[in-house]
C-alpha cells in the first residue's frame, strides 16, 4: 500500500520490473491515485465498522426501553439528559431516544439490507447471465427477454408492488431488492461473457473435455468479474437508497427495527414545526453513505474499465 | 418502417398479455382472491353476490377469461375505501401526476442540457467541475429526504412557499390544473424541483458526454473549417446531435418520473396517483393496487413504444438496421 502511494505521488513512475507488479498491486496503485476515492473508501469502511460494532460504540442502546427516559423527549442537539449525566449531541426523538445511537443502529440496518440483497442478487444474476452467454441460442434469448422486460420498469415501482403483495418485514425488503437487482447483473455479466467465451482459453478448456460446469464457473466467470464489481458497488448504494425510500413510504422495514429511511420518516411531522434534527441527521448519514459508496464505485469504474486504459 | 412498427406493436401486445397473466396468477392463484377482491367488512350476502359476480366459483381458466374480459372493458374492480370504480379513481388522479411530471421534465431539460453542454465544452474548468460535482450530489441525494429539506428550507424556515397540497386549481376542458393560478404554481414549484433534481443530474451527464464526443467529430471540424462562429457550431450542430440520447433517455425516464412521483407526492401531499397508491397499500385497498399496476404497465409500454418510434425518426441508422434485420 505504501509502495503504491509513493508510486502515485511521483509524477511519472518508472516502469517497474514485471516480476514485482502483480495485477493486485497495479490495481491498488491506480485506485489510490485519486485522493477523493481514497477518502471515500475510508468513509465507507468507517461506516461499515460503525454498523458492525454498533452496540460497543453508541452511548445507549436505542431499542432497550429501560435506557430511554420519556422526560428527555424531543431535546434539541447538544442538550444534556434529565439526570444531567449524558449529552445528546444530535438531540433526541419523541421517546427520548439519543439520535446518534439511533442513527448508528439505523446505519447497521441500512447497510445490512443493502449488502445482503446485493450479494444474493449478484450471485443469482451472475449465474443466470453467464449461463445465458455460454449456452446462447434459445436459453439466451429467453433469459434476456425477461431481463429486458424487467429493466423497462423502474426499480422503485417493481419493489413497491412486490412489497404491497408480500407485506412488511426485513426479509421481504431483501427479497424485493434481490428481485429488483438481479437483472442488472445478468445483463452486465452476459455482455462480458459473450466476449470472453470466444477467447482461446475457453476453447482450450473445451478441448480438454472439461465439464460445462467447470468451464463456466472456474474459467469463464472469474474473467467476467471486473465489470460486475463496478456494477455491484454502485448497486449497493442504489439498494440502500431504495430501501430508505421504501421504508420512508411505510412499506419497508418494521417500526421495531428502523433503518435510516424510517428514522427520517419518523421526523416528518416534527420537521413541519421546526424540530428538524429527527429527520435531518439520519438524512445526512444516508447521504454520506451513498455519496461515499458512489465515489468508490466511480473510481473502480475508471480503474477497471479497459476502454479507458491508456 | 411499417414492418418495424408492426413488430414493435406485436411485442407490446405480448408484454401486456404476459403482465395480465402474472397479475392474474398473483391475485387469483397465489393469493386468495376472496380476501383480495372483496372487502373484509362485507357481510355474507355481499360476499356471495361478489363471488358470483366475479365468477370465483368457476374453474380457473374461466376465471381468467372473465378477468381479461372485464379488464378489456376497463373494469379492474371497485375500491373498498372510496366505493367507486378503481380505474376511474386512478384516472381522476392522473392529471395531477402528469402536470407534476411534465413540469419536472421541462426543468430537467432546460436546466440540464445547457449546464451539461457547458460542462462538456470546458471539462477541466472550475465551472465544469462544479457542475459535475453538483450532478453527483443530485444522483446521491435520496429523493424523499431532499424533498423534506426543500420543505424545511422554503416552507418552515423562510416561509415563502407552501409545504404541501395542490393549491388553487382551474378547470381546463373539465380537468383541474394548478399551473394556471399563482397559488397553484407556488404549490407546484417545490414538488416539481424535487422530482426534477435526479433527472437534471442525468441530463447533465448525458449532455456533457455527448458534447465532449461531438466536439471531436469530423462535422464539427468541418464546420469550424468553413468559418462558422463557435456559437453557431455549439448551438446548432452540436446541440442537435446530442439531443438523440437525451430524448431517448428522457422519454424512458418520463415513465420512471411517474413512478418516482410516488415519493414526491407522498412528501408534498400532492393528490396524484402515486399518493393514491401508497394510501391504498396502507389501507389494504387491493383492487386499486391491482388497477394501478395494470395501468402503469400499460402506460410504460405505450411510452417505450413512443420512444422507440421517436428514436427511429431521429436517427436514420436505427431505421436502416431494422429494415435489414
Amino acid at each position: 500500500m505504501t509502495d503504491a502511494l509513493k508510486a502515485a505521488a511521483t509524477p511519472t513512475p518508472l516502469p517497474r520490473p514485471a516480476w514485482r507488479t502483480t495485477p493486485l498491486a497495479r490495481f491498488a496503485a491506480e485506485f489510490t491515485a485519486s485522493p477523493v476515492a481514497v477518502a471515500a473508501l475510508c468513509v465507507t469502511l468507517t461506516l461499515a465498522l460503525l454498523a458492525v460494532f454498533a452496540e460497543l460504540i453508541t452511548p445507549q442502546n436505542p431499542y432497550d426501553l429501560a435506557q430511554l427516559d420519556i422526560m428527555d423527549g424531543m431535546l434539541p442537539p447538544g442538550s444534556t439528559d434529565f439526570a444531567g449525566t449524558m449529552t445528546y449531541h444530535l438531540g433526541t426523538d419523541q421517546q427520548g431516544r439519543d439520535m446518534l445511537s439511533a442513527i448508528i443502529f439505523g446505519l447497521r440496518m441500512s447497510l445490512g439490507v443493502g449488502a445482503m440483497s446485493t450479494l444474493i442478487a449478484l450471485s443469482l444474476g451472475m449465474s443466470v447471465g453467464v449461463l445465458a452467454a455460454y449456452f446462447g441460442g434459445k436459453v439466451d434469448a429467453a433469459i434476456m427477454r425477461v431481463v429486458d422486460l424487467q429493466l423497462s420498469f423502474p426499480a422503485i415501482l417493481v419493489a413497491l408492488i412486490l412489497l404491497a403483495v408480500l407485506g412488511k418485514g426485513v426479509d421481504k425488503v431483501v427479497i424485493a431488492l434481490i428481485i429488483v437487482q438481479w437483472a442488472y447483473y445478468a445483463r452486465t455479466v452476459r455482455g462480458t461473457a459473450l466476449v470472453e467465451r470466444r477467447k482461446e482459453y475457453i476453447e482450450a478448456a473445451a478441448c480438454l473435455a472439461l465439464s460445462h460446469r467447470r468451464i463456466v464457473f472456474r474459467h469463464l466467470l472469474p474473467n467476467c468479474l471486473p465489470p460486475l464489481i463496478v456494477v455491484a458497488t454502485v448497486q449497493v448504494a442504489h439498494a440502500i437508497a431504495l430501501e430508505a425510500t421504501l421504508s420512508f413510504l411505510g412499506v419497508g422495514v418494521p417500526i421495531t427495527e428502523p433503518s435510516l429511511g424510517l428514522l427520517i420518516a419518523n421526523g416528518y411531522d416534527y420537521m413541519l414545526s421546526g424540530k428538524y434534527w429527527v429527520s435531518f441527521f439520519p438524512g445526512v448519514a444516508l447521504l454520506v453513505t451513498i455519496v461515499a459508496i458512489n465515489l468508490v464505485g466511480d473510481q473502480l469504474r475508471d480503474v477497471l474499465n479497459p476502454r479507458l486504459r491508456r | 418502417m411499417l414492418v418495424y412498427l408492426l413488430r414493435r406493436l406485436g411485442q407490446s401486445v405480448f408484454v401486456v398479455a404476459a403482465m395480465a397473466v402474472l397479475v392474474f396468477v398473483g391475485v387469483y392463484a397465489i393469493g386468495n382472491p376472496i380476501d383480495i377482491l372483496i372487502s373484509p367488512e362485507a357481510d355474507q350476502i355481499e360476499r356471495e353476490a361478489a363471488i358470483a359476480r366475479l365468477g370465483l366459483d368457476k374453474p380457473l381458466w374461466q376465471q381468467f377469461l372473465i378477468f381479461v374480459e372485464s379488464a378489456l372493458q376497463g373494469d379492474l374492480g371497485r375500491s373498498f375505501v372510496y366505493a367507486t370504480d378503481a380505474l376511474g379513481l386512478i384516472l381522476s388522479k392522473l392529471p395531477a401526476t402528469l402536470e407534476l411530471a411534465f413540469l419536472a421534465l421541462l426543468i430537467a431539460v432546460f436546466l440540464g442540457v445547457p449546464l451539461g453542454m457547458l460542462a462538456g465544452l470546458k471539462p477541466d474548468s472550475v465551472v465544469g467541475k462544479s457542475i459535475m460535482a453538483g450532478s453527483i450530489l443530485g444522483f446521491s441525494l435520496p429523493n424523499f429526504w431532499q424533498g423534506m429539506m426543500l420543505i424545511l428550507l422554503f416552507a418552515v424556515i423562510f416561509k415563502v412557499l407552501p409545504s404541501g397540497g395542490r393549491g388553487e386549481t382551474v378547470e381546463v376542458f373539465g380537468v383541474a390544473v394548478s399551473f394556471l393560478t399563482l397559488d397553484g404554481l407556488a404549490h407546484l414549484l417545490l414538488p416539481a424541483v424535487n422530482l426534477a433534481l435526479f433527472k437534471t443530474s442525468l441530463v447533465i451527464r448525458l449532455a456533457r458526454a455527448g458534447t465532449r464526443e461531438a466536439m471531436l467529430q469530423d462535422y464539427v471540424k468541418f464546420a469550424r473549417a468553413k468559418g462558422l462562429r463557435p456559437r453557431r457550431i455549439v448551438l446548432v450542430h452540436v446541440a442537435k446531435n446530442i439531443m438523440i440520447p437525451v430524448v431517448t433517455i428522457l422519454g424512458l425516464e418520463l415513465g420512471s418520473m411517474i413512478a418516482f412521483a410516488v415519493v414526491t407526492e407522498s412528501v408534498f401531499a400532492w393528490p396524484g396517483m402515486g399518493k393514491l397508491l401508497i394510501d391504498s397499500i396502507q389501507h389494504l385497498d387491493r383492487p386499486v393496487v391491482v388497477a394501478y399496476l395494470m395501468l402503469t404497465v400499460f402506460l410504460f409500454i405505450v411510452i417505450n413504444l413512443a420512444v422507440d418510434l421517436l428514436y427511429c425518426v431521429l436517427d436514420p441508422r436505427v431505421r436502416l438496421s431494422e429494415v435489414r434485420a
